[in-house]
């Protein structure tokens, strides 16, 4: 079944047209892609889905249940995490902290269990920071854990933020340029890590990238989005030779 | 010696209603981003709901619905006025959220600051057409002769007043530091969009933030009235923002700043009324502050241009 559908999504800023008519079916476990020039509504896409705007039209399904119009929080946990193109990190709280927060909704011990330390409280705060180590493990930040996250190097950070959106246990990812402002080897390494994430979780990822090589090396079908609309939807290679996306990149003159 | 050590009891008792109430303005715009101008006035509210659920108490001992030793009686009064009284102002403090700043958000921060003021205004009249012009007198619920201590005199009601301070504040540390809910309202501090993406709701958090400060301010309510056993409607208002330049001068958004600050104004307003004529105890401990915040702009433990939660 479907993992993720959206029916027919349009939203207007004001008298601005940002997303038309668009149309996306994500099967689970599936890595996708959403390239398109700057400008073109890709994030717009993104917050539409996630539940930062609600759509002028259109519907959301997430496991079969309609998503639309609700508030984020409920979304989230329903099974969707995010990460966004320019860090969103808790300035002074731990990396470990980072990963806890996204078990919060988990957490059953109440005022009496933090106030007291009972033995269910650390019994499930242990339970929590194994889970939460295994998760930075997993995307090689486990050894910055106890560190606050601003003095954590940039490639380091987007890592940490990684592995906050996994901690939701999401059944699919949004990935917003995970790669936004990484030098060659951070790059190369977020690259494995998103592979690696992919395949040790099994969850759906749905990308949204600039770099052209990230994208055709990760996805296995790319949409492309062009002033709201998605003018083509295929393969890496399908979409490569696609004159309507290298339009839409490089210009009309250089095609002439 | 006796003299300033007699000072230093009178401004710990002082600094404490401060710094209870500041750390409500600290919290809120810690997590929101926004003052809460009427919380000088939920403070107000907050010692008209002891005064009631403290004299209710009474009447009812009175009645011989209890009949223990007077002094266990006043004690259990104080501790059952302060837990219901903190529980029923929480419950104004998210009215007032819900009703007037929920469907501010994303509305200008200017909005907001005039609808905390209206707010204000609100809760002040409807005192007065309710309740009568006419000022309540506290019920002493802490009796007691005055101690002698190397020649300072302490009553019963400093130490039990600025020990319940400290010991709520120590109560808000752990909250924030220890359990879910205060570990939101930090991210929230530091960056509120993500944190629905965790599944916690925003307005969830906004409502838990309003009812923790007004609670304290019933507390600050309560206390104050054993203090000076005095309620009127417009008590909240010079109390309130003094309290308020102590949130500031604290560093906005910054828990232990507020507490420190709030003690730092009662330190400073009581040491210039003890060497100062008392007409300028005010018109100098503000001066002092405003030296203070031409040096630091951002208050003790603020930040520029961000928000922020810490203890």
């Amino acid at each position: 079944m479907t993992l993720l559908r959206v029916d027919d999504m349009t939203h207007w800023f004001g008298g601005l047209q940002a997303v038309s008519g668009y149309n996306v079916a994500i099967e689970p476990g599936q890595i996708r892609g959403l390239i398109g020039p700057n400008g073109a509504g890709k994030t717009t896409v993104f917050n539409l889905i996630t539940g930062r705007y609600r759509p002028t039209e259109g519907h959301i399904f997430l496991d079969g249940q309609e998503i639309t119009g609700l508030p984020p929080h409920k979304i989230a946990s329903m099974g969707l995490g995010r990460t966004f193109q320019n860090l969103r990190l808790w300035r002074h709280m731990t990396v470990l902290e980072h990963v806890k927060m996204a078990r919060y909704s988990k957490i059953t011990y109440g005022l009496a269990g933090a106030f007291f330390g009972t033995a269910r409280r650390n019994r499930e705060e242990d339970d929590i920071e194994t889970r939460a180590r295994e998760l930075l493990e997993l995307v090689g930040a486990v050894d910055w854990a106890d560190h606050i996250v601003t003095n954590l190097p940039y490639g380091m950070q987007r890592r940490v933020e990684l592995a906050r959106a996994l901690a939701i246990q999401p059944k699919i990812l949004f990935l917003d340029e995970p790669t936004a402002g990484m030098n060659p080897e951070e790059l190369v390494q977020m690259m494995e890590i998103v592979r690696l994430v992919h395949e040790q979780l099994g969850l759906a990822i749905f990308l949204i990238e600039h770099r052209m090589k990230v994208v055709m090396d990760l996805c296995e079908v790319i949409q492309t989005l062009v002033f709201g609309q998605v003018i083509a939807e295929g393969t890496p290679d399908e979409i490569r030779n696609d004159p309507r996306v290298i339009e839409a990149y490089l210009g009309k003159e250089v095609m002439a | 010696m006796a003299f300033f050590m007699q000072q230093v009891v009178n401004a710990l008792q002082r600094g404490s209603f401060y710094a209870l109430i500041a750390l409500g303005y600290s919290m809120v715009y810690g997590v929101l981003m926004l003052f809460n101008f009427a919380h000088g006035d939920v403070f107000m509210v907050g010692a008209y709901i002891g005064f009631f659920v403290s004299s209710g108490l009474l009447a009812l001992s009175a009645v011989g619905f209890l009949s223990l030793p007077t002094g266990v009686t006043l004690a259990l009064v104080l501790v059952l006025t302060l837990i219901i009284s903190m529980l029923l102002n929480s419950v104004v403090g998210m009215l007032v959220e819900r009703i007037g700043y929920r469907p501010l958000r994303g509305a200008p921060r200017a909005s907001a600051a005039i609808t905390g003021l209206m707010i204000g205004i609100i809760l002040e009249t409807s005192n007065l057409a309710l309740l009568g012009a006419q000022r309540r007198s506290f019920p002493d619920l802490i009796p007691g002769e005055t101690i002698h201590v190397l020649g300072v005199n302490i009553t019963p009601k400093k130490i039990v007043i600025v020990a319940v301070s400290l010991l709520l504040m120590f109560g808000l540390h752990l909250f924030v530091r220890r359990t879910k809910w205060g570990m939101a309202m930090r991210a929230m501090a530091y960056d509120y969009v993500v944190v629905p993406l965790m599944g916690v709701s925003i307005n969830t958090i906004a409502l838990l933030t309003f009812g923790l400060g007004s609670a304290l301010a019933a507390a600050a309510g309560i206390l104050y009235g054993v203090a000076y056993p005095v309620l009127d409607p417009y008590m909240g208002v010079l109390f309130g923002w003094k309290a308020f330049v102590a949130a500031i001068v604290g560093g906005r958004g910054s828990v232990l700043g507020a507490g420190l600050a709030g003690f730092l104004l009662g330190f400073i307003e009581i040491f210039v009324a003890a060497f100062l004529p008392s007409t300028m105890r005010d018109l100098i401990a503000f001066s002092i502050i405003l030296v203070i915040l031409t040096f630091r702009p951002h208050g003790f433990f603020g930040e520029p241009y961000s928000a922020q939660l810490r203890l």
